[in-house]
């Protein structure tokens, strides 16, 4: 029974991924195919001096977005995870409910909103928090900002599902204990739930590596990220092998990340599996006695 | 012990953020104003636009076939990718399972190059045929999911009574799996039909030319119409779209299994 969606995931999406990584050891053939012979010239037109800038901003705004998003995320969870069931349950949905709406729709919303003549230029503007000539749109910050706003669900969710099952009792006991709230809301809490926090830092990072839509609405020419390269690699220069490779790239740059947390889990568990040994040896020596 | 009110405030300005964006968006299709700096007035103009422009119908219609397509094809692919998954533990559902959980995380543009590739690799014209494939191909692990979830809670002694009252493996399956997993099919389907009538990534980079959707009809207008308040609109009737199918779906996901109020009325009768 497992063969119909083993074989339709094997032929689109293992064998045209690996094509992607053979395909970046050929070069471009003219007529903007793919040239026959195998060579490594593509892999050395990638290390010319243009591509690490951009490699280089889309992982720092990829980790700047990860970063507010958790930062924004962690206090929402913990405020769900607080609440009685039926509210928590209409809020989780509320927070992904955007998620579900079209992502064009939505960055084109903030299109809107950071227009020169938009709406939150005017109330900016009136509020003299800006001069009526600050450009809001197409650049790094602009990025950033749509970013978080797309990818906050993402962060929300694991953090939520992991607060969900956290042992708030702790947090009284730590209190009474005579910590402050935020003391115990950083020393307990937030251990706690590390795993959630975990996921969600890949959540967030792995689709802003990943984006397009963002930087080509709302960035300018001089805060491309490496989708728009592979965009423009593909289409514009019809240079597939390029585009290949720059994908690869990506791939690589998603994989690395989520082997490290991969690795990072499995030692969260064998830590536990240990600790709760412990303890069950404790508890049978204190039985023998 | 008093709360401290902090983590409230912060969800309650998450909130506002998250729906800021849609509620100007839906309040500007309904403004005189171009750009919705400010209120000029209640019109309805901008949606009579909308109406009369054919190939945004043309798209609409493109979005309806492939959504429609790859949802069916993606239910069946899904659901007995999830009974399978349900039912053995092997290696190789292990890797079954990496199969279906790898394209929820790979970024949507390797997916759409990977693709695109594909079909140029195989001398394959791009059009709607190629983004229905695609569309089938990222829709199948939403359904899994959605229908393992409801697996979960699936109570797999239903199956084996129904085998020692006589039914055999297939009887058992139509008449008495089948019926209880359907909400959660359904439910599956529904966000299926959801993503795929929303996405442009994946379908930017496998349409062909001439070859639209809704989602890329969008993008097209933000890149060349200075048509602001008509594109206002057609976002606006796509984030109406999605709203409904998503609430649903999780009235699809929520519903309970039929047999616990039937239990108790036999209950009370006897």
């Amino acid at each position: 029974m497992s063969a119909p969606s083993v074989l339709w995931l094997a032929i689109f999406f293992v064998i045209p991924t690996l094509l992607v990584a053979a395909i970046s050891f050929h070069a471009a053939a003219p007529d903007g195919g793919i040239g026959r012979e195998w060579t490594l010239e593509t892999w050395r037109h990638i290390s010319n001096p243009n591509y690490p800038s951009i490699i280089c901003r889309t992982l720092w705004i990829s980790a700047a977005t990860a970063a507010c998003c958790v930062v924004l995320a962690l206090p929402c969870a913990f405020a769900i995870a607080r609440m009685q069931k039926k509210w928590r349950s209409i809020m989780a949905g509320l927070i992904m409910l955007p998620f579900w709406t079209s992502f064009v729709v939505r960055v084109f919303a903030w299109r809107l909103l950071l227009h020169p003549e938009g709406f939150l230029k005017h109330l900016l503007v009136s509020a003299g928090l800006a001069q009526p000539g600050t450009q809001l749109l197409y650049n790094s910050g602009a990025i950033l900002l749509v970013s978080v706003y797309s990818f906050l669900p993402f962060a929300i969710m694991p953090i939520y599902a992991a607060a969900e099952k956290f042992d708030f009792s702790l947090l009284e006991a730590a209190r009474d204990l005579g910590a402050r709230s935020f003391l115990a809301f950083r020393r307990i809490f937030i251990p706690g739930i590390r795993r959630g926090v975990v996921s969600a830092i890949l959540m967030v990072f792995i689709p802003s590596v990943g984006s397009y839509v963002i930087p080509d609405l709302v960035g300018g020419t001089s805060s491309e990220l490496i989708g728009n390269k592979i965009y423009q690699r593909t289409f514009p220069d019809r240079n597939l092998p390029h585009a290949s490779a720059l994908s690869a790239l990506m791939a690589i740059g998603v994989l690395v990340p989520l082997g490290l947390v991969a690795a990072f889990l499995r030692r969260l568990d064998r830590r536990e599996a240990l600790r709760l040994a412990e303890a069950g040896g404790i508890k049978q020596r204190g039985g023998a006695a | 012990m008093k709360r401290n009110p902090f983590p409230l405030v912060v969800l309650a300005l998450v909130l506002v953020f998250l729906y800021l964006p849609i509620v100007v968006l839906t309040a500007n299709s309904f403004n005189l104003s171009r750009f919705g700096g400010s209120w000029e007035g209640f019109t309805l103009k901008w949606y009579g636009q909308l109406l009369n422009d054919n190939q945004v119908w043309f798209a609409f219609v493109n979005s309806l076939l492939i959504a429609a397509g790859a949802t069916l094809a993606s239910c069946v692919l899904g659901t007995t990718a999830a009974l399978s998954l349900h039912r053995w533990r092997s290696r190789l559902q292990g890797i079954h399972y990496g199969l279906i959980y790898t394209p929820l995380v790979v970024p949507e543009i390797l997916m759409g190059i990977s693709l695109l590739l594909s079909f140029t690799a195989v001398g394959m014209d791009c059009g709607l045929h190629t983004i229905l494939l695609a569309h089938i191909t990222f829709c199948v692990s939403y359904v899994t999911m959605t229908v393992l979830a409801r697996l979960q809670d699936f109570d797999d002694s239903l199956i084996e009574a129904a085998r020692d009252l006589g039914a055999n493996a297939w009887v058992s399956f139509i008449r008495v799996q089948f019926p209880l997993l359907l909400p959660g099919i359904i439910s599956g389907g529904l966000l299926a039909f959801t993503l795929s009538i929303d996405d442009f990534v994946i379908t930017f980079f496998v349409a062909g030319p001439g070859s639209s959707t809704l989602p890329l009809k969008v993008y097209s207008m933000i890149k060349h119409s200075p048509k602001l308040p008509v594109i206002n609109c057609l976002s606006t009737v796509m984030l109406a779209l999605t709203f409904a199918l998503v609430l649903a779906s999780r009235a699809f996901q929520n519903r309970r299994h039929p047999k616990a109020p039937n239990g108790r009325k036999h209950g009370a009768i006897a």
